[in-house]
Order: structure tokens, then C-alpha cells, then sequence
């Protein structure tokens, strides 16, 4: 049941622009219960290396397998029976308007064979009354709609559950109980779960490990407290010290300067070389390799 | 320490929308040069708080109690003298730069068009105004990228030029509500220095929503808590997020993910 990403390249080709390398040699391994955050700048390609692992983008280079199986491109249809179910930002684009929740939810049920389940356990796995389910999306709030949106993928008995900032469209109140939420579930129910966001210190309360990504390329991995507490990569210490804190002081975060590049004309050598404060001769020609912390100032002994 | 001037008086804000009291006397004031820090969980009014200000309140909305700026009472003032204000001493920034940004027209149109109504400057000036806000907001290339349009900026520089757009008009408040929630950590980084420079700088009032207590922490001078349209707690930042008197303010800060209670 694990979920093994090497040396993944996905390009993004559109008529009459630049191919777009989004995720340019990324390796990855999410292994049944275990929580995987994925974080990095918006563009870093977080979306695009999720939409591969479902199906949704073709791979260019590298593979993609799922229970040993490569993933390929495949209908929807198709690819819910491999057992990989995705929980996207914006719940009100992933619901039907149109139809009953619980009728949704009975979807997912389909998909699984689950001929006993009634849909009103999944909301009531998911904190909601089980009368929602005569209910239509319009009539909850955001982090009610998103907790549908997780009971139907549920529905479906993943054996990976892919969030895709989840929670970003959340208030704070609802952001940490949901993730707390998708976490508590997935693990309980023994499928990994690979959570993509934006956001550390939501990362940090629910993922086992931390995998931090810079236009294409995972640039440090490790466990949750380590990449925290003891942060390698100097993108990896830029991004931590940009968090605000709150603890009354009044310091203002450090700012990194200087936007993600354009992953069409990616920095030659390490891609993080013209915001690293660190920089050396050999970071500007000769690209690190790929490793827990890909940076020269941590090369493999 | 608040020896500042304050120049905007909310007292005993009410406000009805179809018979329901969504705001049930509210008390705040902002100080010149200083940044007032609203958090409170979601519906609790911050937002409907930020817009009677504005005077955009929806439709059908009633609003009583009082808004001083300036020996004016903005609840009564006729709508003309209103739009005068807002925009003009009284600016703002949403969380999503779309809402300020037009898609179709240029940032210098969009910069200028505003200073041109409200100043009266002529083609010239404006542009130059114009450039010179830019360069403030640390927009590269000011420029170059004053015949841009809003879609060939990313996220953090879209949210920079609302709030160049916002100062067009030199205002004395500017109304934040959740202005960098959308963006990236790295990016929010720079646009709360940027914030925090404009109001020492330029001496405006700032009222920033935002339900982040790290935001708050890092740039407000004072912290007001929202809970059911009412204010429970307002004091200085080190006092609120560190001593709280509140229940509900600790227990905003006890659900923190990220801090080690
Ligand atoms: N369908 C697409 N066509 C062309 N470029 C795309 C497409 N989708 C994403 N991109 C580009 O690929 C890069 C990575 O995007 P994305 O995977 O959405 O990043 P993230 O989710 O980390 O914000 C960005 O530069 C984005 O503009
Ligand atoms: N257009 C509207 N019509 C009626 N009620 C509204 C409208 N917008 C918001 N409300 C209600 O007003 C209350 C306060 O909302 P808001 O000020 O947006 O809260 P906050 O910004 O603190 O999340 C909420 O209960 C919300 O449901
Ligand atoms: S390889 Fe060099 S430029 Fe890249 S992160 Fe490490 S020190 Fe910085
Ligand atoms: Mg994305
Ligand atoms: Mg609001």
C-alpha cells in the first residue's frame, strides 16, 4: 500500500509558450498510515506532483507506483478503483451543487462495493449530524463543506488519501480541526494520507514526516520535529523564519526576498541559488544531488 | 506609549441585517501611526466591523451608533460626502487583491484614476504620483510595470499594488481585513514590514483583520478580540497575547497549532 514517486518529471506544454518543467525530479515515498506534508511557495508544483500521483497529469519522466503498480493516466472511473482519493482547496467546485450530500457520499460507497454503509455514518465520522444528509451543499459553510467533501472521499475506503491545501480556504478556527480531522482518519483507517499546504505550522501538527519542495525539486525531507526544530536547507530555514510568531513580542518575520523563479527558465545549478543567502561558486554551475537535504553545504559524507 | 491622536471613534456600533443584530455595540478606536489588530473567529463581525466603516454595509443593513473621524459622524453623513471619504481618508485592502484590482485595466490607470477624482492632479502629476507609490510599495521596475496589467503579477505583488492603490489618496485610515491571509509565508513577510513602514511613516491608522495571532503579534500596537459582535478584550499586544484577561482570548491562543502550550 505504499505510494513510491522517483525521479518524477511532469511537463506542462501549452501552444506557443515554454514547456514548463513544474516538477522536475522529485522523489517520494508515503507508506500506508503514515501522514506526508508536502510544502513549498505557491508554483513550487505541489498540485502538479499531486495530480500526477491520481492520474490527472501525465509523467514525463520518472514513475509513479501504487502497490507496486505504475499509475497511469486513466479515466476518473478508473483510477477511484486503485484506491487513491484526492480532497481538493475548494469544496464548493468539488461538490455538486445540484445534489443531495448524502446521495454524494453514496457514490463513494458505490465505488468501494460498500452496499452496507449508510452515508449518514460517514458525516457522523466527520463531526456532522447524520440529518445533513437530506441537505445541499449551498446550506453549510466552508469547513462543513469540506468535511463532506472528506466523508465522500472516505466513502470510497482510499488506501491513499491525497489533500491538495485542503484547508486554505478555511478560517483558522476550522483549518486545524480539519486537517486534525483528515489526519485522525486516514490513520485510523490505515491508508497514508499526503497533505499539501502552504501553510508549516498546520503541516507540523499532523504530518509524520515533512517534505519541503522548490520549483520541481524536493529540497529537504525528514521527520516532523527534526525538519522543525533543526531545519537544513537554507530555503527550508528561510521558509520557517518567515512564520510569524505569536508570542506578543512584536517582531516582525524575516522576509526572503525575491519571487519563485519561472520553472520555464529554472536558475542554472542549485535552483535556490540566487535567494540563498549562502551561495558558493559551486552552487551557481553544479546542480546538488538529490538527497535529505539537496544543498552543498550538506553534501552526503 | 498610545500618546498617539486618534483618528477614528467606533462607539456602540450596532448593526441589523434582516432582523438579526450582527454587530451589538461595538467600541474601538485607531490611533495616527499606529496598527490595531481585530481577531476573533469567523462571524464573529470583524468583517461587517471593517465594511460600516467604509459605509459598505449590504443592502438592507441598519446601522446605528457612531463613527467619529475628523468631528464627523460617518453613520449620518449623506452619501455623497461618504464616497468622498471613502477612498479618499478612508482606504482599504481585502484578502483577495482581486476584489480591488480591475482584470481589464492597467495598474496606472487603476492608480491614477482614483488620484485624478480624488486629488484633482493632472495626467502628469498622477503618473508620477503613480510611479513614485510603485517604487513605495517595492514593486521592481516601477515603470515598466505601471502599463502592466493586474494577471502578469504574482499573488504578493497583486496585494502590493491594492495597497499602493489603497494609498493613492494619501488616506488617514486604511481598513486590512485579512490582507495577507492568502499569501504565501515568505510573501507575507514582506508585505507586513511593508505595512508596518506605511503607518510609521505616513502616521495612518490601520485596522488589521486577521484571525493569525502571529500577524498580530508581529505588527499590531493594540489587539482588540471579536466574539458574537462584540468586542470582549482590547489592550496593548503584549498584554493580550501574553496575559489575556479573557477566557475566549486564551482559548483562541490555547488552539494554536504550532506553539508548544
Ligand atoms: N495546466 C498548466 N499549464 C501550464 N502551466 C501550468 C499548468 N498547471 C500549472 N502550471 C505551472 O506549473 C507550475 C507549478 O504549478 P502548481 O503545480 O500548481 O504549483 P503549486 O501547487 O505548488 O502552487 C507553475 O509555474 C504553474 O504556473
Ligand atoms: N450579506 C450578509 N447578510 C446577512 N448576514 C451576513 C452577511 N454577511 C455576513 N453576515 C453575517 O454577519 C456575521 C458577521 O460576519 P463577518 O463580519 O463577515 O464575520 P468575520 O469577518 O468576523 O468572519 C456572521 O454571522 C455572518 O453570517
Ligand atoms: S546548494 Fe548552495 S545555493 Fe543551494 S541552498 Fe545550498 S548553499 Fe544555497
Ligand atoms: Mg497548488
Ligand atoms: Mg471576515
Amino acid at each position: 500500500m505504499t505510494l513510491e514517486i522517483k525521479d518524477l518529471v511532469v511537463e506542462h506544454r501549452s501552444p506557443g509558450r515554454p514547456v514548463v518543467r513544474a516538477v522536475a525530479g522529485a522523489s517520494l515515498t508515503v507508506r500506508p498510515g503514515e501522514v506526508v506534508g508536502l510544502v513549498g511557495e505557491s508554483g513550487c508544483g505541489k498540485s502538479t506532483l499531486a495530480r500526477a500521483v491520481c492520474g490527472l497529469n501525465p509523467v514525463t519522466e520518472g514513475s509513479i507506483t501504487f502497490e507496486g503498480v505504475p499509475v497511469t493516466p486513466l479515466g476518473l472511473r478508473r483510477r477511484t478503483l486503485t484506491g487513491v482519493q484526492m480532497v481538493f482547496q475548494d469544496p464548493y467546485a468539488s461538490l455538486n451543487p445540484r445534489r443531495r450530500v448524502g446521495d454524494q457520499i453514496a457514490d463513494g460507497l458505490r465505488t468501494a462495493r460498500d452496499g452496507e454503509t449508510d452515508p449518514a455514518d460517514l458525516l457522523e465520522r466527520v463531526g456532522l449530524p447524520r440529518e445533513f444528509a437530506g441537505r445541499h451543499p449551498h446550506e453549510f459553510s466552508g469547513g462543513q463543506r469540506q468535511r463532506i467533501a472528506i466523508a465522500r472521499a472516505l466513502a470510497a475506503r482510499p488506501r491513499m488519501l491525497i489533500g491538495d491545501e485542503p484547508i486554505s480556504a478555511l478560517d483558522a478556527s476550522a483549518q486545524a480541526q480539519v486537517a486534525t480531522l483528515m489526519r485522525d482518519l486516514a490513520v485510523d483507517s490505515g491508508a497514508g494520507l499526503l497533505f499539501i499546504s502552504h501553510d508549516l505550522s498546520v503541516v507540523r501538527l499532523i504530518a509524520d514526516r515533512i517534505a519541503v519542495m522548490y520549483l520541481g525539486r524536493i529540497v529537504e525531507i525528514g521527520d516532523t520535529a527534526e525538519v522543525w526544530d533543526d531545519p537544513r536547507h537554507p530555503y527550508t530555514q528561510a521558509l520557517l523564519r518567515a512564520i510569524p510568531k505569536p508570542d506578543g513580542m512584536g517582531v516582525l518575520p524575516e522576509e526572503l526576498t525575491g519571487d519563485v523563479p519561472d520553472p520555464a527558465a529554472p536558475p542554472e545549478g542549485c535552483r535556490f541559488h540566487p535567494r540563498c543567502p549562502f551561495a558558493m561558486d559551486v552552487c551557481r554551475v553544479k546542480e546538488p544531488e538529490p538527497g535529505p537535504v539537496a544543498c552543498w553545504l550538506h553534501e552526503p559524507a | 506609549m498610545s500618546t498617539g491622536k486618534t483618528t477614528l471613534d467606533i462607539t456602540g456600533l450596532k448593526v441589523t441585517i434582516g432582523g438579526r443584530e450582527i454587530l451589538r455595540g461595538v467600541d474601538l478606536s485607531l490611533q495616527e501611526g499606529r496598527v490595531h489588530g481585530l481577531a476573533g473567529e469567523s462571524g464573529s463581525g470583524k468583517t461587517m466591523t471593517g465594511l460600516a466603516v467604509l459605509g459598505l454595509l449590504p443592502h438592507g443593513a441598519r446601522a446605528t451608533g457612531r463613527i467619529a473621524l475628523g468631528g464627523r459622524d460617518l453613520l449620518t453623513l449623506p452619501p455623497r460626502e461618504l464616497n468622498k471619504v471613502r477612498g479618499g481618508e478612508v482606504a482599504m485592502v481585502f484578502q483577495d487583491p482581486a476584489t480591488s484590482l480591475h482584470p481589464m485595466l492597467s495598474v496606472g490607470r487603476q492608480l491614477t484614476e482614483h488620484m485624478r477624482h480624488h486629488l484633482k492632479l493632472d495626467k502628469r502629476e498622477a503618473r508620477a504620483r503613480a510611479v513614485e507609490l510603485l517604487g513605495k510599495v517595492r514593486i521592481p521596475g516601477a515603470e515598466e510595470a505601471y502599463g502592466r496589467f493586474p494577471h502578469q503579477f504574482s499573488g504578493g505583488m497583486r496585494q502590493r499594488i491594492a495597497i499602493a492603490i489603497a494609498l493613492a489618496c494619501s488616506p488617514r485610515v486604511l481598513i486590512a481585513d485579512e490582507p495577507t491571509t492568502a499569501l504565501d509565508v515568505t510573501v507575507q513577510a514582506g508585505v507586513l514590514r511593508l505595512l508596518r513602514g506605511l503607518c510609521d511613516e505616513l502616521g495612518l491608522a490601520v485596522l488589521l483583520v486577521t484571525h493569525d495571532l502571529g500577524v498580530m503579534s508581529a505588527i499590531a500596537d493594540e489587539v482588540s478580540v471579536m466574539k458574537d459582535g462584540l468586542v470582549v478584550e482590547t489592550g496593548p499586544r503584549g498584554k493580550v497575547l501574553r496575559e489575556p484577561s479573557h477566557a475566549y482570548t486564551r482559548s483562541l491562543l490555547d488552539s494554536l497549532p504550532g506553539e508548544t502550550a
